[in-house]
């Protein structure tokens, strides 16, 4: 019951402009992501924070951005004014960063930063606000969320914070969620209730998901398409199930030189980085959503 | 070629008083790959910490080579035993150039033939001699990190501490480093320690391994027995599933389902 | 990417560019002429540099420059206003103006230059020491930072010089007791965030002595800000120079310094301002010209990663 796909990205261009020049971040980039998640994997460099700074149109002035198409649904994200954009960013499209030590203002209660992202969004009373974010706080599995409102959040734990990040980025009820490496800091057991939690407010919202990494493992195991990375490019775009046929090296390459827990490996393969790949033309598939 | 008998390191004192690493015990033989994983806050950096002489130990003793060694230690204690750090970005002072960052550990301990022993230092961990004058900042994560072992190695040590080696990489440029780790290790009968988060990086360098949680030892084992997935205890067996998980999705065969699920 | 070497470089800026450089010095000049040229591409800064090389070329230069000299009293030409022959004009000892400003930055470099040199060292050794070694040792120069702190500036002048006499260099001996106090606050906090490096642990490590981690390793990462401090702060520093000079304390008549000038031109103000206006006017841009500098080379100055 799709109706049709919920961002449309086409040749999509951006380059920082640096010194010498501009320094291109990504090269013609075009995928697609419906009420499913895609996962995009790649190294530094890759160009893969970009494009969900991108998509949110938080990228410095002097960035250049082109792009044939950039829509979610039928609004063109290029086109949109700054004003507009700021509806969007919350409303619509939200973020998940890595740290919430570095995301959560210091200086403001837990509670009260989820409350104020839901009051910036629908104009609700501050009452009707705390109620709502009690709500989400309990909705991303946390106990006691009368008391957790009230804590500041260098207060609460890793885990507990990028919950709150998610509760805060969830509530105004957007259509698309960015998570970008939201679990690199955390431990891998705690990595694991996160992603199921963000599995099922995903689920039960019909939302799109983007979930950047450098972990293959993770993208692999939690999304349904991976969009492979290098160079700005996109490299392979495929089914998370079918990863292991990979047919680009660099994707092989990428699989290939994981260290296994299960299989004893002398030496681990390493990556030989083709420099024909640096001009390979875009790979990606465009499959429509699940 | 390491003992660590009932080591204990703590924080604070009166009621502030915090146990970092609680009654810690091990051994790692010569030319050995030892293994310290575990969360968080398990301690296992503190504790490398102290054999390293940069934490002090409130019980307990440490014996490296024969010798037990405090929190002081002679120019030849400090000689016998070098870390690898985890960012490599801040284990470089930036104001240094790399020439410099690894001729001063000869410096200091006195050794001669200065340029000889940085160029052979470059040679073993495969960094072009085009790096040699220049500064961190123009450096990849990687290239520092190659630094950072030939400074770590240039004056021979018999044990290397690493905490967390890479971490911070790519995983393309993991797969250099951990290759280059181990040939050195051979190469120089080095005994190392390792502390690492990922199951599988351990799994893959070391050949005994000890799992922490909360400041202690909670089980230790063979690498062949973890490969198999007969850990005694249910912290480990929480640690595998958790690592193993994600590592079968991530290589299913087409046979499996369409749509990923996560399993609880 | 090819790994072999360059070709030979053809210009000083390629070589000062160099990819990969070959030598100690080479590599050294090269982050040097990388700041510079950061350093260039603020209009501001640059300004400020023009300033202050103005300055010392003047200082250089004086005697070719002014054409005449500070002292020459010329009374039946007293007071008069600019004019071709006296581009600023006499004072009210019919000296040439413009001659006693180029000559005056003579004084002005040599106070800035000794405040440096006792602050910056003096500052960053107590900074760095205290920092380091915390404890009981930090408290104990952390007070004596305080108490030298807690003297103000002028107080202390008057103070040296009803003791030990008027004169330049006890108006710099003054300014400097003073003046070290931010800096010892700035090497020490520097050094107390430096100190948890991964890379001191390293050299800790390897047995190095705190003496060689602290002038090897904690003293270079402090200088930028170090610096950039003095730089902004040598405004503060030329004005109570002239401050001094202004209240009789600094440079004595017949000395061309430019507060004393503002000062002895104090009585003329309204009718020939530019006896006093323009030692004023010179006053303010040096101060500006290192206002200026202080803010490029902070711009300039972001470590780069840490």
């Amino acid at each position: 019951m799709s109706e049709g796909p919920l961002l449309t990205v086409e040749d999509l261009r951006v380059a920082y402009r640096g010194r010498s020049g501009p320094v291109p971040a990504l090269r013609g980039v075009s995928f697609i992501v419906g009420r499913e998640r895609v996962g995009i994997v790649g190294e530094s460099g890759s160009g893969k924070s970009t494009i969900g700074l991108t998509i949110l149109r938080l990228l410095p002035q002097s960035a250049l951005v082109s792009a044939k198409r950039l829509c979610l649904l039928d609004t063109d994200l290029m086109a949109a004014s700054e004003r507009a954009m700021r509806s969007i960013r919350g409303r619509r499209i939200s973020m998940v960063l890595q740290d919430p030590k570095y995301s959560l203002n210091p200086v403001i209660t837990v509670g009260r930063q989820i409350a104020e992202s839901y009051k910036v969004h629908s104009g609700a009373s501050t009452r009707e606000a705390r109620r709502r974010a009690l709500e989400m706080l309990e909705a991303v599995r946390i106990r006691d969320p009368e008391r957790v409102f009230d804590l500041y959040p260098h207060e609460v734990s890793g885990g507990m914070g990028q919950r709150v990040m998610i509760a805060m980025m969830l509530i105004p009820e957007p259509e698309l969620l960015i998570a970008d490496e939201p679990t690199s800091a955390l431990d891998v057991t705690v990595q694991a209730q996160l992603l199921v939690l963000i599995d099922e407010l995903i689920r039960r919202r019909r939302m799109g998901l983007i979930l950047i990494s450098h972990n293959i493992n993770l993208v692999a195991s939690f999304c349904d398409r991976v969009v492979v990375l290098y160079a700005g490019r996109i490299m392979e775009s495929l089914k998370a199930s079918e990863l292991a046929l990979a047919r680009h090296p660099y994707t092989q390459g990428l699989l290939a030189c994981r260290p296994l827990i299960d299989r004893a490996q002398p030496e681990l393969p390493q990556l030989t980085r083709d420099p024909s790949w640096l001009d390979a033309p875009d790979e990606s598939r465009r499959g429509t959503g699940a | 070629m390491i003992e660590v008998h009932e080591a204990t390191v703590a924080y604070g004192d009166g009621s502030g008083r915090i146990e970092a690493v609680r009654s810690v015990s091990f051994n790692a033989a010569a030319g050995e790959i030892f293994g310290l994983v575990g969360e968080s806050g398990c301690g296992k950096s503190t504790l490398l910490r102290a054999v390293a002489g940069l934490a002090p130990l409130a019980k307990g003793h440490i014996v490296l080579a024969g010798r037990e060694v405090g929190i002081s230690r002679t120019r030849q204690e400090r000689r016998l035993v070098q870390m690898v750090f985890q960012d490599p970005y801040g284990s470089l002072n930036p104001t240094h150039t790399v020439d410099k960052i690894l001729s001063e550990p000869l410096a200091i301990q006195g050794l001669d033939a200065i340029d000889r022993r940085v160029i052979q230092a470059f040679q073993e961990v495969g960094l072009g001699g085009q790096h040699r004058y220049r500064y961190p900042h123009q450096l990849s994560g990687g290239q520092r990190q190659r630094v950072a072992i030939a400074r770590a190695l240039i004056t021979e040590p018999r044990i290397l501490l690493l905490d967390e080696p890479t971490s911070a990489l790519d995983l393309s440029v993991q797969a250099e480093i951990l290759n280059l780790l181990k040939r050195i290790g051979r190469a120089h009968g080095l005994t190392m320690l390792m502390v690492s988060h990922d199951l599988a990086v351990i799994a893959h360098m070391c050949t005994r391994i000890a799992v922490m949680y909360q400041g202690e030892i909670v089980e230790m084992l063979e690498v062949q027995r973890l490969r198999r997935g007969e850990a005694d205890h249910p912290y480990t067996r929480m640690l595998l599933d958790a690592s193993l998980e994600k590592t079968r999705q991530g290589e299913r065969d087409t046979e499996g389902t369409s749509s990923p699920s996560l399993t609880r | 990417m090819s790994v072999e070497t360059s070709p030979k470089p053809v210009t000083w800026h390629d070589w000062l560019l160099a990819e990969a450089p070959q030598s100690r010095s080479q590599a050294r000049l090269t982050r040097w002429y990388a700041n510079w040229l950061a350093l260039k591409r603020n209009p501001l800064a640059v300004s400020g540099v023009i300033i202050i090389l103005a300055l010392i070329l003047m200082a250089v230069f004086a005697s070719w420059i002014a054409g005449q000299s500070p002292y020459a009293q010329l009374l039946t030409a007293r007071l008069e206003p600019p004019s071709m022959e006296h581009w600023f004009g006499t004072d009210e000892l019919g000296r040439d103006i413009f001659a006693r400003i180029i000559y005056g930055s003579r004084i002005t470099l040599l106070i800035i230059f000794l405040v440096s040199i006792v602050v910056l060292p003096v500052g960053i050794l107590i900074g760095t020491l205290a920092g380091y070694f915390g404890g009981v040792f930090d408290m104990f120069l952390m007070r004596i930072t305080d108490i030298f702190l807690a003297f103000p500036r002028l107080v202390m002048a008057l103070a040296f010089a009803a003791a030990l006499g008027p004169g330049i260099e006890n108006a710099v001996l003054a300014i400097s007791i003073t003046a070290w106090p931010p800096y010892a606050r700035l090497a020490r906090a520097e050094t107390m965030t430096i100190r948890r490096s991964d890379f001191i642990l390293a050299t800790r490590m390897q047995g190095a002595s705190a003496l060689r981690i602290i002038w090897s390793h904690i003293v270079p990462l402090c200088l930028p800000s170090v610096i950039v401090r003095l730089t902004l702060d040598m405004a503060g520093i030329i004005l109570i120079a002239a401050g001094l000079g202004f209240l009789g304390l600094g440079a004595q008549p017949p000395a061309p310094e430019w507060g004393l000038m503002v000062s002895s031109g104090r009585s003329y103000l309204l009718d020939q301002w530019w006896v006093a206006t323009i030692p004023g006017i010179a006053i303010f841009v040096v101060s500006f010209g290192f206002n200026l500098l202080g803010d490029g080379l902070r711009d300039v100055f972001d470590p780069k990663g840490l």
